[in-house]
């Protein structure tokens, strides 16, 4: 518990905790979408955005926001085609991102230890300046990802149906591209590019073995993310781990645990004698069951 | 004269090359109930889609409401009832939730919903008879029970014109008739109905008038016809694949 008196601590801890909260906001609607994995993907893209950062100088943060939102938007693009050949187009759009981000960081001065940073995070060398920006931005995505929530549910359930209702369909699937380049690059100080899918994810697939509705997934997820923001930056303090990897390992021992007991409550409840009435008759009467 | 609400001038549609429809004119006029009839690959899914905007034209126009369908943005006039909920996904979703976007037409991205959007939902939901299901997570539902659903998104909107595919196939016999009954209180108090049918079913009394067509062309425009042959039977029951025209998800192994 010591180690909270150092301020880099506590700016690790509200850092990660911003992430986990705002990241499966984004995330329900990419499960939705079956996209759970685009993510990774433009993580992917982000990194060249980073190289680009440290080879020219420049912030590898704003270089890797802009990397990732062209490469959300080609990607979106590609997938409003809706044809195979789009397939292809995304693996080599990952592929080329991260081989592009390890040789500009290569030609740059930078160490691999600088490298690393950003693979698989440095939540606790966040400085200041960086707390703004996560703070900012993630509050942005909770912001817009809750207030247009009837609206992109429509899009990501049923889009042509979204399209017949009216909504401005193209301008929501560009925003939600957008939305998940910036959580990729905020996220990616916090667990890295390799592990930025499940911060976004996990959460989703833990809520979504217990709640019935979307909105209560929702509520679940962020309630998950944050816990596990939490904890896993708690936990690297007292058994001084990396911050991000321990963040991803509460985040899936949470789902294992509430896997196994949904599993286990529906057992229970379905050896008890029909608690209440099911709305619909059976249709035939097996014996013994 | 009634107003026109749906006209297709030399509407042609082609996939791929490949010509789908072919020279197609109809006109639907308020308070009519039109079945499009026709067998499968005939084009008459093709049809509604193309009346809709989901897929282009490569010939011909369509006119919604006395508006050219590329000007048209009074979408709340119009409630669409697919043939079957979305691919879907793992994310739960209650009764009410997805009924609860057919409001959206109604009340555009950035409003939050309000006390009339919840009555609109919980009165769809009683017209199809789902008004107990309102909390359970949709997948839970039968069939027909999910199709109720889609009909219940559609009319918490409250449209003037309902345009539904295959709003009957392979569903229950319970649905069926639930169905029929909502439909006929929308025509009760003046909506006007397309409907994509194989057969017509129980919906046959609210029938005004069928249109058939045969190899992407209209082969017949006029009273209902009576089935023959097999579909005749009262228990024929017809279950097949859905057609190419489906959207292809960026994930899906197709």
């Amino acid at each position: 518990m010591s180690l909270f008196q150092y301020e880099f601590m506590v700016r690790a801890l509200i850092g990660a905790m911003i992430i986990g909260l705002a990241a499966p906001t984004l995330g329900i609607y990419l499960v939705q979408r079956r996209l759970a994995l685009i993510g990774d993907g433009i993580g992917h893209v982000a990194l060249t955005g980073v190289g680009a950062g440290l080879l020219f100088q420049t912030s590898p943060v704003i270089m890797a926001v802009i990397a990732a939102t062209l490469g959300a938007i080609v990607i979106e693009l590609i997938r409003e085609r809706g044809r195979t050949s789009g397939d292809l187009a995304l693996a080599l759009l990952f592929y080329g991102g991260i081989a592009g981000g390890v040789v500009l960081v290569g030609l740059s001065d930078s160490t691999s230890a600088n490298l690393n940073a950003y693979l698989f995070g440095a939540l606790t060398t966040t400085s200041r300046n960086d707390l703004v920006t996560i703070a900012v931005l993630g509050v942005a995505v909770l912001i817009t990802m809750i207030a247009l929530r009837p609206a992109l549910f429509a899009v990501c359930h049923d889009e042509e149906y979204a399209r017949v209702s009216g909504l401005p369909v193209r301008a929501l699937n560009l925003l939600l591209a957008v939305t998940t380049a910036i959580t990729v690059t905020i996220a990616m100080r916090a667990v890295g590019v390799l592990l930025i899918s499940a911060l976004m994810v996990v959460p989703v697939a833990t809520a979504q073995q217990v709640t019935r509705g979307f909105r209560s997934t929702m509520a679940a997820a962020m309630a998950l993310g944050l816990f596990a923001a939490g904890a896993g930056v708690w936990l690297a303090a007292v058994a001084d781990t990396a911050p991000g990897a321990s963040v991803v390992v509460l985040a899936i021992a949470s789902f294992v645990v509430v896997t196994l007991l949904a599993a286990v409550w529906r057992r229970i409840r379905r050896s008890r004698p029909e608690p209440t009435p099911t709305p619909e008759p059976h249709e035939v009467v097996l014996g013994g069951s | 004269m009634t107003p026109e609400v749906i006209t297709v001038a030399h509407g042609v549609v082609g996939y791929d090359g490949r010509p789908v429809l072919r020279d197609v004119s109809l006109t639907v006029t308020a308070g009519e109930v039109v079945a499009v009839l026709g067998a499968n690959g005939s084009g008459k899914s093709t049809l509604i889609r193309a009346i809709l905007g989901l897929v282009p034209l490569s010939a011909g126009t369509v006119t919604l409401f006395g508006e050219p369908a590329r000007r048209f943005r009074q979408w709340r006039r119009i409630g669409y009832v697919p043939q079957r909920l979305g691919a879907g996904s793992g994310v739960p979703a209650t009764v009410a939730e997805v009924v609860a976007s057919g409001r959206l037409a109604r009340r555009g991205v950035l409003r939050p919903p309000g006390r009339a959007d919840r009555e609109a939902v919980a009165a769809a939901l009683r017209a199809v008879g789902l008004a107990d299901r309102a909390k359970d997570p949709v997948a839970t539902l039968s069939g027909g029970q999910q199709q109720r659903t889609l009909i219940a998104r559609a009319l918490a909107g409250r449209p003037e014109l309902l345009v539904l595919d295959e709003p009957t196939a392979g569903v229950d016999a319970a649905s069926q008739e639930a169905f029929a009954g909502a439909l006929r209180s929308f025509v009760d108090d003046g909506g006007t109905v397309l409907l994509v049918a194989h057969e017509l079913g129980p919906l046959r009394p609210l029938i005004s008038r069928a249109i058939v067509v045969h190899q992407g062309l209209i082969a017949h425009d006029g009273v209902v016809p009576e089935p023959a042959g097999h579909h005749a039977a009262p228990d024929h029951d017809h279950v097949h694949p859905h057609g190419p025209e489906e959207p292809v998800g960026l994930w899906s192994s197709r």
